[in-house]
């Protein structure tokens, strides 16, 4: 019988492509948030694995705040160019420029929260009713309590405390007009499992993973690169330090470490006696003990 | 804080790992969240800066210990009530095994969360106060453990330290769970007594407990043998999506998606298609790492056939000689999860392994008194949290086997057609 055992990563991945055709099967019009990150690159090759030999049944979509690692979307174009995928792009500077959303004032403002705008007005315009995203419920404490196939209601709003229970694997994607799901097929994957993954599939990744040499500011003990987005603070200075991103998001909110790890295997060495979690490094968790429920509950990602 | 020298990680032992889901049942006193904070802390799962936050919010709130409940409470509703309203979900892995815990609630306004919680658990860990012994909760516990087929079951013993890590207590408490337990089907029980705030056998043996011989109960986490507890017996194979190129290259290429839920399928296997009982005979399994020479749960494959015969999400393959049930009339276990109680008579959409139906209850034969096992057959409203026997007929036949002998294809929902939620889970009897 000890033949008939799978691996946890193998189990995970069934899991993942049985998630993702399941969505393919129950909604009209799905679509995959992509934004070039390890955890959407992992979601990619998950979605060809699914419905292989033919192509995946959804676009890709991506939000872009502006405020990117260049080579964050450099690789999203080549990767999107090699798989022949169709990737939509809505811009947080057109939800501004319309008036629908407004910068933060400050000296490192973030557009993390003006997403959730311009991703809801693009749900709506191209009448997406399922939203494939790769959180993973490892990654932050209200993520811990959300669903593979989480509810938004018409204002696209997450209601935690009345979620429908999951059981076995049974997943309930009724909806009314005009309510959608954001669904998360890596829920049950942590940062280490990614990381193995991308290993074992041999998954290219941007190059702001692994070492490379950058100019940052340090402020409030997060490591944040040089960009036009960010402006000095008094007494704050640029200096040259030898990093990497852990997670790739927006460049004002995104910390770096210090770390000389250049290839895969030193990332999971690193992953793997790594005393702080991966959003540690990210300054929109840390506005309050319940930052990331309350974007959530708006229809953040 | 933790300064132990770090540990390489052997990436190839980490991919050869396997994967133990377990539950967690028993309430803020019996101590569930500091064994699950030990549990996570010692596999070093808990990271510095989620502890430095929960060291700083219980300081902020006057407690004179660090909360770890305050990891588990994800919501700002919960950590505000100090009580847990939802499953949360929590991640750890030692170099043997990977785990992930489904924490739930205890209280009995939250079976519905127990039994959710359970319904992908392998284990089930139940926490029993050393001082209080088998209560009302315990026997809850145990009996949705049960009725959800969790084969194994680690009977916690835990507050040992406050009786003196007495090996009579324990032993007391030994024979009057399995006085109860006779009366349930669970077939593997083990009990550790632990402190989960001194950490005595809880991941290093206990020195004040010389006189139990057992494992700790991570060692037992850690080894517990789950290989043969999935149907690898009842071929069942629900077609979830079917794959269709229509390119250049694959232009005559149909595939058939799906999960095995039980048994083993095989290139050559004779097969039939139901509900049509067209037969033909497996040609390849397909994934994108190429073709496989067999199939088992719960893999996620694609299947392709000899000859084409009709086939669409909801139909199921099986072999000939090994087939499930087929009828439009079903009774169910049935727990009800939502606040709207079960209208008897009522229509309710089901949905089982790929398909969706609509069914309507014909009867309600008892609700059951989760705290005594008795059956209760003068008031047969079924409200949330609830546990009943229904009869219902559907309007398609369902493919099933009982519950007991396959979870996956004997588990239905049944959901609201208004609403759209999902207020019943069930158990083909």
């Amino acid at each position: 019988m000890a033949s008939y055992n799978l691996t946890h990563l193998k189990q995970l991945e069934a899991e993942a492509i049985f998630i993702m055709r399941e969505v393919a099967a129950q909604f009209e019009k799905p679509v995959l948030l992509f934004s070039g990150g390890k955890d959407s690159i992992v979601m990619v090759r998950l979605a060809q694995k699914a419905f292989s030999p033919a192509k995946f049944p959804f676009p890709l979509m991506h939000i872009d705040t502006g405020h990117n690692f260049v080579e964050a979307i450099d690789f999203r174009d080549d990767m999107v160019a090699k798989l022949g995928a169709n990737l939509i792009v809505r811009y947080v500077q057109d939800s501004i420029d319309k008036g629908r959303a407004q910068d933060e004032k400050g000296p490192n403002p973030s557009r993390n929260g003006l997403q959730t705008i311009t991703l809801l007005d693009a749900i709506e315009e191209f009448k997406f009713d399922a939203a494939f995203g790769g959180a993973r419920r490892d990654e932050e404490k209200a993520r811990a309590k959300e669903r593979f196939f989480s509810h938004r209601d018409e204002f696209g709003q997450w209601d935690p405390k009345n979620q429908r229970p999951e059981l076995w694997n049974l997943f309930n994607g009724r909806k009314n007009p005009g309510e959608h799901f954001r669904v998360f097929p890596l829920s049950n994957w942590t940062e280490m499992d990614v990381w193995q993954y991308i290993a074992s599939e041999k998954l290219d990744i941007p190059n702001i993973y692994f070492t490379h040499k950058r100019e940052i500011v340090v402020r409030d003990g997060a490591l944040l690169a040089k960009s036009d987005f960010i402006t000095l603070l008094n007494g704050e200075k640029y200096e040259e330090r030898i990093v990497r991103f852990r997670t790739v998001g927006d460049m004002t909110c995104t910390g770096a470490v210090e770390s000389t790890a250049d290839n895969l295997d030193d990332i999971i060495q690193e992953v793997a006696s790594a005393r702080q979690t991966e959003r540690g490094t990210r300054a929109d968790d840390k506005r309050s003990e319940a930052a990331m429920e309350d974007r959530k509950k708006q229809g953040y990602f | 804080m933790n300064t132990e020298i770090e540990e390489k990680i052997d990436s190839q032992k980490y991919l050869e790992m396997d994967l133990l889901r377990f539950t967690t049942a028993g309430s803020v006193d019996d101590g569930k969240s500091t064994l699950i904070g030990r549990l996570l802390y010692d596999s070093k799962a808990i990271f510095e800066d989620q502890m430095d936050a929960i060291e700083e919010v219980s300081n902020r709130k006057g407690k004179g210990y660090v909360d770890l409940s305050l990891l588990t409470d994800g919501l700002r509703a919960e950590r505000e009530q100090g009580i847990t309203i939802d499953v949360a979900y929590r991640y750890f892995a030692t170099p043997k095994r990977k785990f992930i815990i489904s924490d739930t609630p205890g209280h009995i306004q939250y079976t519905r969360n127990m039994v959710t919680g359970a319904s992908t658990a392998n284990l089930a860990i139940i926490l029993v106060d050393a001082r209080k012994g088998v209560i009302e909760q315990t026997c809850r516990h145990s009996f949705i453990a049960s009725l959800l087929q969790i084969k194994h079951v680690i009977v916690c013993i835990n507050k040992m330290d406050l009786v003196d890590f007495k090996q009579e207590v324990f032993e007391k408490i030994q024979q009057d769970y399995k006085d109860f337990a006779s009366k349930l089907s669970i077939p593997d029980i083990r009990f550790i007594p632990i402190s989960a705030l001194l950490g005595d056998n809880v991941v290093d043996r206990s020195e004040n407990m010389t006189w139990y011989e057992g494992s700790t109960l991570l060692h037992t986490l850690e080894n517990v043998n789950i290989s043969s507890d999935q149907n690898f017996v009842d071929a069942r194979f629900p077609v979830q999506y079917v794959i269709r190129p229509q390119s250049d290259e694959f232009h005559d290429f149909r595939g058939y998606a799906g999960r095995i839920e039980g048994g083993v399928f095989k290139p050559g296997d004779e097969v039939i298609a139901l509900p049509s009982g067209f037969s033909s005979k497996i040609k390849t399994i397909e994934t994108i790492d190429g073709q496989l020479a067999e199939a088992f749960p719960p893999m996620s494959v694609t299947i392709t056939l000899e000859t084409e015969i009709d086939i669409s999400r909801g139909d199921m393959l099986v072999k000939a000689n090994n087939q499930p049930q087929n009828s439009q009339d079903v009774e169910l276990m049935i727990c009800w999860l939502n606040e709207k109680k079960l209208v008897p008579n009522g229509k309710y959409v089901i949905r089982h392994t790929t398909k969706e139906a609509r069914c309507i209850v014909k009867e309600v034969r008892y609700k059951m008194n989760i705290n005594t096992l008795h059956r209760v057959e003068d008031d047969t409203t079924i409200g949330l949290n609830d546990i009943g026997r229904i009869l219902i007929r559907t309007t398609a036949p369902l493919f099933y086997d009982s519950y007991t002998k396959n979870r996956f294809t004997g588990s239905v929902i049944l959901i609201d057609e208004f609403t759209n939620e999902t207020v019943g889970a069930g158990m083909i009897i």
